[in-house]
């Protein structure tokens, strides 16, 4: 029989390598999914991946230039509409958002950040698809654009205000009107911030595909315009990996590698700028 | 401003007047640009939720409130109940969370009461990683590691050890609600971990200090005064988990199976409200089966925002606790 003071501090060991093997467990998991995927994307990818079209059903090789041709005319689409949204709600929350104006917003951008977002492909095809009456880049760089505003929002106005109000009230001090003052000194201040939470947003709906299902649909050829169905990278993966042909899980592999490897790398170098922005306003 | 402006035009000539006005101008066509964006925000969430409503008119009218109790899925027959998917999403968010949960939790004491606080943050920052990783890919992984490796060496223990439960009979194929469970276990946990960690860290240190000098160990610190401490904000961060969960498309609609069936069975494949509308959406041919795959939408819309809801109450109370002088 133990005394109870042993019991105490055995349990106190006992208990903290449990939480110990719990931290253990998340981060191996990270490790499992960049390993396995540079494993088995690693020996899928090759050049033919970034230059030729997806090889018909049974034929092997071909790669997956359309997709990416196609995820990058959806992202541009999607920063043109979720970049100008977002930050100038951004700025408005920020600077003028002190009243139930900017309450309300504040409210909705948050429920929007909540909609799941096979949802919002549902709302997109309402929008844009039924009336349309044909899926497009359009339709999917709609839906991927809106995912954008929430964040995009949220991380403008944290930037802003972040920004010690000394800058702003040195700005008046010195004669500058309000807008002036927001748009040639508090802005500049929190640049490097903002543009990290917007290439972080960037990166999130790079791998988004449940949007992109029945708006951009997928589309085995090129697309040209913005009026066509077109591929992207994370429709492929899906298509790819739940078919039942060898060759396509190879490629779905290797789109996977590039996709991950793209996130990841947005993730890290967010880290490192914002990093490096909390120690010069603290210095 | 007011007062500006009158002063000014009292004793400055007319060109420095006009000047200033104009200046004032500028503020209000700033603050005009501004709030007509913020305005769009508005519009396209009230717009979301109307189109919902609107395209589901045709459903809700022909099966109102017997949609939700439902059982049989039947499109070529044109009959709808959504039993089946609710019953899938909810079984694989609890599945979720039974895992994820305790493991979430243990990992965030960790980080909060052992882990140096450079080493915390570096493993906060890996864990945190795990929640950019794109749904679509989380999938690709589970149908090619977790399916096998549940179907052949997970579910035949799970049979042998606690098979008299009738959740853990019958054959596994995979596939199963088990399954995407699992694999939404391991997607919440970046957030559960990340926002328990921050509330553990913000209890005071008096807390601690005050618990330590009456003789308790670290652990019992840790439990009985630090985590009841933070309790609004894990549980704050758990019902954000689940918002997560029951919305989540792409990892589910990969591995559940598809089959919209209830069976008490995890072992056996089934379906989500989330992957239904993947799954289907482009094959309904019927305006009313258009329409009740829009309302599954409108379901699954309004379970999470009141998830989301519960959630950010519970975490903005945490906060403004920590915040307020202890």
């Amino acid at each position: 029989m133990m005394s109870r003071a042993t019991r105490r501090k055995v349990t106190n060991v006992v208990m903290f390598t449990l939480t110990g093997v719990c931290t253990l467990v998340a981060v191996s998991v990270l490790f499992f999914i960049l390993g396995y995927l540079v494993w088995q994307g690693g020996r899928s990818l090759s050049w033919t991946f970034f230059t030729q079209l997806p090889a018909p059903v049974g034929e092997v090789g071909g790669g997956f230039a359309n997709a990416i041709l196609g995820s990058t005319k959806l992202l541009l689409l999607a920063s043109a509409i979720g970049i100008p949204i977002g930050f100038m709600g951004g700025v408005y929350l920020a600077e003028f958002g002190g009243n139930t104006a900017g309450f309300l917003v504040r409210y909705m951008t948050d429920l929007l950040n909540g909609v799941p977002s096979i949802v919002m492909g549902i709302f997109v095809y309402a929008l844009i698809v039924l009336p349309m009456r044909h899926f497009s880049t359009f339709a999917g760089g709609v839906a991927l654009g809106i995912m954008m505003i929430p964040i995009a929002v949220r991380s403008t106005e944290e930037f802003l205000r972040a920004v010690p109000n000394s800058l702003r009230e040195g700005a008046l001090a010195l004669g500058a009107t309000k807008w002036k003052s927001v748009a040639t000194v508090v802005i500049p201040a929190a640049m490097r911030g903002i543009l990290t939470g917007i290439m972080l947003d960037l990166a999130r709906v790079a791998g988004e595909t449940a949007p992109l299902l029945f708006t951009a649909l997928n589309n085995q050829f090129w697309s040209p315009g913005w009026n066509q169905p077109t591929a992207s990278l994370p429709v492929m993966i899906f298509t790819h990996a739940i078919s039942p042909y060898e060759d396509w899980h190879r490629q779905a592999w290797a789109a996977g590698l590039v996709l991950l490897s793209l996130v990841l790398v947005t993730n890290i170098g967010a880290r490192f700028v914002l990093r490096g922005q909390t120690h010069t306003s603290e210095g | 401003m007011r007062t500006l402006t009158r002063t000014v035009e009292r004793s400055t000539p007319r060109a420095t007047r006009q000047f200033v006005r104009r200046l004032q101008h500028g503020d209000q066509v700033a603050y005009l640009i501004t709030f007509i964006f913020a305005a769009t925000i508005f519009l396209i969430t009230v717009l979301l939720f109307f189109e919902l409503f609107r395209s589901s008119a045709l459903a809700r009218e022909k099966f109102g409130w017997s949609f939700l109790t439902q059982t049989t899925w039947d499109p070529v027959a044109l009959e709808f109940g959504a039993l089946p998917f609710v019953y899938g999403t909810l079984v694989t968010s609890a599945v979720a969370l039974i895992i994820g949960v305790p493991l979430g939790i243990g990992a965030s004491i960790f980080l909060a009461e052992l882990a140096p606080p450079r080493l915390s943050s570096t493993l906060a920052f890996l864990i945190e990683l795990l929640a950019a990783v794109p749904s679509v890919i989380y999938g690709l992984l589970a149908i090619f590691t977790l399916v096998p490796f549940l179907r052949d060496y997970i579910a035949p223990v799970l049979r042998s050890t606690l098979g008299f439960l009738p959740i853990f009979q019958g054959p596994s194929y995979g596939v199963s609600l088990l399954a995407a469970g699992m694999i939404l276990a391991i997607m919440i946990l970046p957030f559960i971990i990340s926002i328990s960690r921050e509330v553990l860290l913000a209890v005071p240190r008096e807390q601690r200090e005050a618990s330590l000098a009456l003789g308790a160990t670290r652990w019992e610190t840790a439990w009985n005064v630090v985590v009841p401490y933070a309790k609004a904000g894990i549980i704050g961060s758990i019902f954000l988990a689940l918002a997560r969960a029951l919305g989540e498309t792409m990892a589910v609609t990969m591995v559940v199976g598809n089959t919209p069936q209830i069976r008490a069975s995890l072992f056996s494949p089934g379906h989500s409200i989330a992957a239904a509308i993947a799954n289907e959406f482009t094959e309904a041919t019927s305006d009313i089966y258009l329409a009740a795959l829009v309302e599954l939408g409108l379901v699954l819309f309004c379970i999470t925002i009141v998830v989301n809801a519960v959630a950010r109450l519970l975490i903005l109370g945490m906060t403004r606790k920590s915040m307020a002088p202890s």
